[in-house]
């Protein structure tokens, strides 16, 4: 790598390098993750274990691309709530949209 | 850059409204005062498209019989684009993007909003978007009803409805891109000394606005989306015979269109908690509970959408759920309405015409909101779904709110925007009008409703004909009302720009700068020491200027 | 006043600061979290169709793991592999960008739009495979093993298509049989159910058509600006090394990368 200046002013703006062990753990990581994910769908559990440890993996994914590719770690406090806020968000249609569906049939009502 | 800077000796200082003066300069600005402007003319041009076809709807409901069109259908293209016209393209930008954009950046004593070129390009998205609308409209409208319920609408319409939803779709994305550039102004470009306590209420209720429009439209943009995609390919989301779920798309539609209601009205309790105080010479009680509740609404208003929802077909036991949060929700807008009476009480009321119509807003807001309260409540649901009390309960809120509100900021800050002044008497009295021929129009909806008039029918049963020949002749003095100051504000145009950087004596970084402003907003950087709402404003004014001093030294 | 940006010497790592910001910090904080914003509208566009996908399985879990099983998962895992990949040589170019190497910039973004285009070409390839066993929703769906399936016999094995399927549950049974048998109700078929089955494993193909094809259409939006960027990267055009603009680059094309990591597992294992 050659041209590695970094000029007193450009220091400043810049709030944090991570370095490039960093960055290949986390790429490590994340294919051992996605690896795993595969031979967990090969399992004999049940469909909902299936569903529960899929998406455990892929929130644990998900979570190291944010605070490390995204530099999300490394980031004001307002990132931090702007990144959670959108996933509260997400859960917030999808719970309410679930739960109507799941109570759908609980009064024995014809279409209630 | 010191005050010194501004010493010219060749004449007033060029304002935004002058500094370059061609069509390219306008149509290519970045300046967030002319896209304000720009925003002020195209939603004007629509809200008075929409107003014919509501005008077009009043005529037919003179008479029982369906008589002036040729048939049902023409009627259900006429109520479907005044409300695709009224909500997406005046109500939603009208005061975030026509008054937001312009004051925002002012009253944070910012020079431009963070992005002021997604600026532009988000009205350009706008134009874009409603013009798809307009062509749809002179291609016959849709049939489908503001709310696109499926399977109607993506399967047995007969009406351009893929149109419909590409226009509204690409509509969102200038929404979308207005609460971004909102949201991140406010947190970044507030000037030094500028905390969030010491903001004027207009830019919290907008801020609140923004987050509203960022997490809300991206999801009615996917629900037009899919209903585009089954007509247009086939695919059965929504088709019961494939398995689909017609409700899905309401809880789709819905977890935008509540919010978006929010998005119209919090703009319209901006606009009210600056003006009050104004004209009470009060600070305004309970600041922080008014900022509270502007966020608290935000966020509860996505919590409470399947209350349009109740005799969908929705879950009981979510139905419960959604009705006991549409109360809870109530709450914050109570709150506001209590602290802005309070304002006015042992206050020095001046009537004058944004005031006459903060007070409107209170009055027609109360009922709006207490009807609210009455539909919220799954039982009564029932009954009135579907029927003019439901027309007349947002209309209260829509109009007597928002509308209201917003002709009330026109008015307040039409002299900041031109530098000119609007001719009080006729103000005045197109306050009176609006005031007088919108309850006329809308109050004897309520009564329809409760006696069983069902909505977007065009013939009715004969006994309901009395109240709707009020509501028609309440319709005309409304309309007389509303285009009155379309006049008298470009007849104002052709006078001097002598209005003075603040004839209301009110307090706000605004008021500070000359009327109509220049292009860079302040002449110095500003420091901000004290807390908005120092009525009197003599008093602000000098902490003001003690500022800058202290600053420049 | 910071010192007016119109004097920024060469090649000094320094980027421009816009006249209506006061300094770089507040520029960069406001393009962040601009970018940050953003993709909150995103992810709540990709929401609402997960949430409908969610609704659907829910519904019919049965169908969904047939339509699932052809979909090659084995295929799917490299293209996330590679996808993945891309992402880290996007984060290596917005690194370049903080250490000021500008050759290291653009190679990166040429490796990241490599990638994101072999990406694409699997993807493209996958979907020929779907359209060809007449997998793609619409009138010319065929529910294999249905009447109407030119290639129903006992115990065929799909070419091309995943292997997985019929194989690994007992004998040889169609996905349309396999269907009917789950929509027994005390031993009779509920044909109502039935066809509500069937709808639903034409459905799974909707969100997997549609959710794919709407991320790869974000695909290709990032991939012209990554080639783009590093075209102008290259030219110099940035101030300072670009650091703002391509990290926000980055942060979307991360973003795209997040979509999929929950979208794989969402559509292709379903078990």
């Amino acid at each position: 790598m050659s041209e590695l200046r970094q000029s007193p002013e450009a220091h400043e703006q810049i709030h944090h390098v991570i370095s490039l062990k960093t960055y290949m753990a986390i790429y490590a990581a994340l294919l051992v993750l996605l690896v795993a994910t595969v031979l967990a769908s090969e399992l004999p559990i049940s469909r909902s274990a299936h569903l529960f440890v899929a998406m455990t993996i892929a929130v644990i994914k998900a979570v190291l691309i944010m605070l490390f590719f995204m530099h999300v770690y490394y980031s004001a406090p307002l990132i931090w709530i702007t990144a959670v806020g959108s996933i509260v968000w997400v859960a917030l249609l999808i719970g309410f949209l679930l739960a109507d569906n799941w109570s759908r049939d609980w009064l024995n009502i014809l279409g209630k | 850059m010191n005050a010194s800077a501004s010493a010219r000796l060749d004449g007033p200082p060029e304002d935004y409204l002058t500094a370059g003066s061609t069509v390219k300069s306008w149509l290519l600005t970045s300046d967030h005062k002319r896209i304000g402007v720009l925003y002020l003319i195209s939603v004007t041009a629509f809200f008075i498209v929409g107003g014919i076809l509501a005008g077009l709807m009043r005529l037919e409901l003179m008479t029982p019989k369906g008589d002036l069109f040729a048939s049902a259908d023409t009627y259900n293209r006429m109520f479907t684009m005044h409300g695709v016209v009224m909500i997406f393209f005046f109500l939603v930008p009208a005061i975030p993007a026509a008054l937001g954009n312009f004051l925002l950046p002012l009253m944070i004593g910012a020079r431009d909003l963070a992005f002021p070129k997604i600026n532009l390009l988000s009205w350009y998205i706008y134009i874009i978007g409603a013009a798809m609308g307009l062509y749809l409209l002179a291609q016959g409208g849709v049939d489908t009803g503001w709310t696109f319920y499926t399977p109607f609408s993506s399967m047995y319409s007969n009406t351009r409805v893929v149109t419909a939803a590409l226009a509204v779709f690409i509509t969102g994305f200038s929404s979308i891109l207005t609460g971004l550039n909102f949201l991140v102004t406010v947190h970044t470009m507030r000037a030094p000394g500028m905390t969030w306590f010491r903001m004027p209420l207009f830019v919290w209720s907008n801020y609140a606005t923004a987050l509203v429009m960022v997490l809300g439209t991206p999801v009615l943009a996917i629900s037009v989306v899919l209903v585009g995609l089954e007509r247009f390919f086939g695919f059965g989301i929504f088709d019961p015979k494939l398995g689909g779920d017609p409700i899905l798309f309401q809880h789709l539609f819905w977890f935008y269109s509540h919010p978006a209601v929010y998005i119209m009205v919090l703009p319209g309790f901006a606009v009210i908690s600056e003006i009050i105080p104004c004209f009470a010479r009060r600070p305004i009680f309970g600041y922080s509970f008014i900022a509270f509740s502007s966020v608290a609404i935000a966020v509860f208003g996505f919590l409470v959408w399947g209350h349009h929802m109740f005799v969908s077909g929705q879950s009981m036991y979510a139905g419960a759920v959604f009705s006991i949060l549409s109360f809870l929700v109530a709450i914050p807008s109570a709150i506001k309405v209590f602290n802005w009476t309070a304002t006015l009480y042992k206050g020095s009321i001046r009537f004058d015409t944004p005031m006459l119509y903060a007070l409107g807003f209170i009055g027609l807001f109360l009922v709006g909101g207490l009807t609210g309260l009455m539909v919220a409540s799954l039982a009564l649901d029932v009954h009135v779904h579907d029927t003019y009390f439901i027309v007349a309960h947002f209309h209260y809120i829509m109009v007597g709110g928002t509308v209201t509100a917003y002709m009330g900021g026109l008015h307040f800050w039409w002299p900041k925007i031109s530098g000119r002044m609007y001719p009080e008497l006729w103000g005045k009295l197109s306050a009176l009008l609006v005031f007088v021929g919108f309850n006329l129009t809308f109050f004897p909806q309520f009564i329809l409703g409760y006696l069983g008039m069902p909505r977007r029918y065009f013939e009715y049963r004969p006994e309901y004909q009395v109240l709707n020949v009020m509501s028609t002749a309440g319709a005309t003095i409304l309309a007389v009302g509303m285009l009155m100051p379309m006049v008298y504000f470009l007849l104002s145009l052709r006078g001097p720009k002598n209005a003075g950087p603040n004839p209301w004596g009110a307090t706000g970084l605004e008021w500070q700068i000359e009327s109509p402003p220049t292009t860079h907003n302040f002449h110095a950087p500003v420091v901000v020491t004290c807390d908005p709402y120092l009525y009197s404003p003599e008093e602000a004014e000098r902490e003001y200027v003690h500022a800058q001093h202290d600053h420049a030294s | 006043m910071s010192m007016p940006s119109t004097i920024t010497p060469p090649d000094s790592g320094r980027q421009d600061l816009l006249h209506h910001f006061d300094d770089l910090e507040q520029q960069h904080l406001s393009s962040s979290l601009g970018m940050w914003f953003f993709l909150a509208s995103e992810v709540m566009f990709f929401s609402g169709l997960i949430a409908s996908y969610m609704l659907y399985r829910f519904w019919s879990p049965e169908a969904f793991h047939l339509a699932s099983a052809h979909m090659d998962k084995w295929v799917g895992l490299a293209n996330t592999g590679v996808l993945l990949t891309s992402s880290l040589t996007m984060a290596l170019a917005v690194r370049c960008t903080q250490v000021g190497d500008r050759k290291g910039i653009v190679r990166n973004l040429l490796l990241t739009a490599l990638f994101a285009v072999a990406f694409l070409g699997v993807k493209a390839y996958e979907y020929r495979v779907e359209i060809n066993h007449n997998l793609f929703p619409g009138p010319n769906f065929i529910v294999p093993g249905s009447p109407r399936d030119p290639h129903a016999s006992p115990g065929h094995a799909e070419a091309g298509a995943s292997d997985h399927g019929e194989g690994g549950h007992g004998g040889g049974a169609s996905d349309y049989e396999r269907l009917r048998q789950a929509s027994m109700v005390d031993g009779q078929v509920d044909e109502q159910e039935f066809s509500r089955n069937q709808g639903h494993f034409q459905l799974m193909f909707v969100f997997y058509f549609f959710i794919t094809g709407i991320h790869a259409f974000h695909m290709i939006i990032g991939v012209v600006l990554i080639l783009l960027f590093a075209v102008l990267a290259q030219m110099r055009w940035f101030s300072g090394y670009g650091q703002t603009q391509i990290e926000m680059l980055g942060l979307y094309w991360h973003f795209v990368d997040l979509v999929w990591v929950f979208v794989y597992p969402l559509l292709y294992l379903v078990e």
